[in-house]
């Protein structure tokens, strides 16, 4: 049944064995040549290959990977800037992308001139942009200074009014890169709300960022692409976690993965020198706790052991919600107690307390070991959903979100003053 | 090549913009703004007409005015000018875009389109000060004025159909680039622009043939100092080879464009 509620809706992207290879000859002109006859280059370079995915009405898929994977030249093609070498990409309907703001704009002509200039480099027509143009000009919310030359413009300026043109007419597929940490934060929020609304409206959405909570706040699904190939397709939240270990992998470390019994994926990587070997919650009387109350204070205990000499240890833990955004996280290194000069055999306990200060809802705790201020250097272990447990509301009054910050309300009433009737006159 | 045109009306309101903000562009921030168009033209036509013909009062067979050289020189310049410069835009026109092809997906004909639309406007500007400044020294010939529209779109289709495949040629060969300003330097000077072609030696003449633009700015020649119809045949000729060179470099762009973002 679950399958046939995706065969009715006909995909809005098909991307299928598609690969991207530059090809060099041994000089111009024998590629020139190459055009009219069968002439076999000297080299190719693959970029891309074996691409095979679709995306579905609506959905928001999340395009990650290291410099060098290949994002770019997948998300050009899809443009159609850029020819496929072999595969093909099928879209069905106006595919927009945000590369790039601003494109074209031109100093000595005022935003509504550029506008013009811009939405018609879209494809569209006077009178099409002529209608839109109120919108526009509102959106940008740049004032007075719509009417203005561009080059007095602040950058911030110019990156509303590019967005709004980009985003004036909704696309049936938007792509975005890295364009949406644009302006302000007022302007952020904005933009965003524009893309989920877009969404709403059936709108396919290709994101490519390195920002793990724009991923997984925006994408039901993410493709996590590695030396040109697919390396995983699944939840946003899951392939985060494994990018988060490749980019942490070094020399004989390794990645593992395993399927949680709640279906989500749980991530290991490091090099093992030192591991966790046990992580519970407890209530402060020592009772191990499943489930928090909101506001109670509680002792997250960590059991390390040390299998080879090292110089430093630090020892580091993050909360995430349901989704994977990160609600907290430290480190020893930042509250200044890293241990140092380790030897193997050693164990250690560490017993961490804190309110627990939550909404109500799921939790997991990821721990991650390592030396200095973050898990890229000397990675020794790292686990996602290391622990899970969940929060419910017993004695407090209904609030909203995932932290609890509860204020005390206070509310002064003044009586009406009554106006003579001869001053109001 | 239906879908290409196509594809070059959707983008009109571009393609309009663009010449536009050139024109815009070119002249902002300056006092008298667009005058410049004028200007420009008319100190070359008036350089021309005034001290070289004063230098050089030299008259020419066919012409009665005493300004028989500037009106010959002016005419002929005309036409090399509107050539020489859709070529020259034309060669650079991919590897200039070459952001607005890497980011945006737009019918590349648009490209051409604008380059022709502002070197027409600028070439009008200049036919229309030849026409004032002829008038001032007596020289009018109304008669064969229709041709001018004739001999402007044989012009474009020739330099189009040439600088567009030396264009697509110079993404991947940047030499052409190079190459073309000398090419061009020899080419002005193979032709009678600045020279009445009847001083080049009879053996000399037959090989100048050869040259298609010998036979345009004739045409130029005929029709706006001389005041004579052009020779059909030349024309015929003319636009031949400057459809076969249109055609040409539209089969090439096809086979080319595959690989040109890959290029630039």
């Amino acid at each position: 049944m679950n399958t046939n509620a995706h065969t009715e809706k006909q995909p809005l992207l098909e991307v299928r064995e598609l690969g991207k290879a530059y090809r060099r000859y041994q000089n111009e002109f024998m590629r020139v040549a190459s055009w009219f006859s069968a002439v076999p280059p000297q080299e190719e370079t693959w970029i891309l290959r074996d691409i095979n995915f679709d995306v579905a009405q609506g959905e928001a898929v999340g395009i990650v990977g290291q410099n060098g994977a290949g994002k770019s030249t997948l998300l050009k093609m899809i443009t159609g800037t850029l020819r496929p070498s072999e595969g093909y990409i099928r879209t069905h309907g106006r595919v927009a992308a945000i590369l790039e703001l601003g494109m074209g704009f031109n100093g000595e002509l005022t935003g509504r001139q550029n506008v013009l200039h811009s939405a018609g480099l879209m494809g569209f027509t006077h009178a099409q942009i002529s209608a839109a143009m109120d919108d526009i000009e509102a959106f940008a919310e740049v004032g007075e200074y719509f009417d203005k030359p561009m080059r007095v413009y602040s950058s911030g300026m110019q990156m509303r009014v590019a967005f709004s043109v980009a985003t004036a007419f909704r696309p049936d597929i938007l792509i975005v890169d890295e364009a949406l940490s644009v302006g302000d934060a007022y302007f952020q929020h904005k933009s965003f709300d524009r893309i989920r609304e877009f969404q709403r409206q059936g709108t396919s959405l290709l994101i490519v960022s390195h920002d793990k909570a724009a991923i997984q706040s925006l994408c039901d699904r993410a493709i996590l692409l590695e030396q040109g190939r697919v390396l995983q397709d699944g939840q946003p939240q899951d392939i985060m976690d494994y990018y988060n270990a490749i980019i942490a992998q070094k020399e004989n470390a390794q990645v593992e993965v395993t399927p949680l019994a709640s279906g989500q994926i749980q991530t290991r990587s490091g090099t093992g020198e030192a591991t966790v070997t046990q992580i519970s919650l407890h209530a402060i009387n020592g009772n191990p706790l499943e489930v928090v109350d909101v506001g109670q204070e509680v002792e997250l205990r960590i059991d390390i052991a040390i299998h080879a000499d090292l110089p430093e240890l630090v020892v580091g833990y993050k909360l995430k919600d349901r989704v994977g955004q990160e609600i907290f996280g430290t480190n020893t290194w930042h509250t200044h107690q890293v241990e140092r000069e380790l030897t193997a055999g050693e164990v250690l306990n560490y017993r961490m307390r804190f309110k627990a200060n939550l909404g109500p809802g799921s939790y997991s705790v990821s721990t991650s070991l390592h030396s200095s201020d973050t898990h890229l250097t000397n990675n020794y272990q790292w686990v996602d959903h290391a622990l899970v447990f969940q929060m419910v509301n017993m004695e407090k009054d209904f609030f909203l979100g995932s932290s609890w910050v509860m204020p005390t309300i206070e509310c002064e009433r003044q009586a009406a003053t009554r106006l003579a009737p001869n001053e109001s006159n | 090549m239906l879908e290409s045109l196509k594809g070059a009306w959707r983008y009109r309101q571009f393609i309009a913009t663009s010449i536009r903000h050139e024109l815009v562009t070119r002249f902002a921030r300056s006092r008298i703004g667009g005058a410049w168009m004028i200007i420009h033209p008319l100190s070359m036509v008036l350089i021309y007409a005034l001290i070289l013909s004063a230098v050089l009062s030299a008259k020419l067979p066919g012409i009665e005015s005493q300004y028989a050289y500037a009106i010959y020189l002016t005419a002929g310049m005309l036409g090399w000018s509107l050539f020489s410069d859709i070529l020259n835009r034309c060669l650079g026109v991919f590897i200039e875009n070459a952001n607005l092809m890497k980011k945006l997906v737009f019918p590349k004909i648009a490209l051409p389109v604008i380059i022709t639309g502002s070197c027409l406007i600028n070439n009008i500007a200049l036919f229309a000060v030849i026409l004032v400044v002829f008038a001032v020294l007596g020289h009018f010939t109304p008669a064969t004025l229709l041709w001018v529209p004739v001999l402007t779109g044989i012009t474009v289709l020739l330099a189009l159909g040439l600088g567009l495949m030396l264009g697509i040629l110079n993404v991947f060969i940047r030499d052409i680039g190079q190459l073309m300003p000398i090419i061009m330097q020899f080419l002005f000077w193979f032709t009678p622009v600045v020279y009445p072609a009847e001083i080049v030696p009879e053996s000399l003449q037959t090989v100048l043939a050869f040259n298609p633009l010998f036979h345009l700015v004739g045409a130029y020649h005929s029709v706006l100092a001389y005041g004579q119809a052009p020779s059909l045949l030349a024309l015929v000729g003319l636009t031949l080879l400057g459809g076969g060179l249109v055609i040409m470099s539209a089969v090439l762009f096809r086979k080319a464009s595959p690989e040109m973002v890959d290029a630039l």
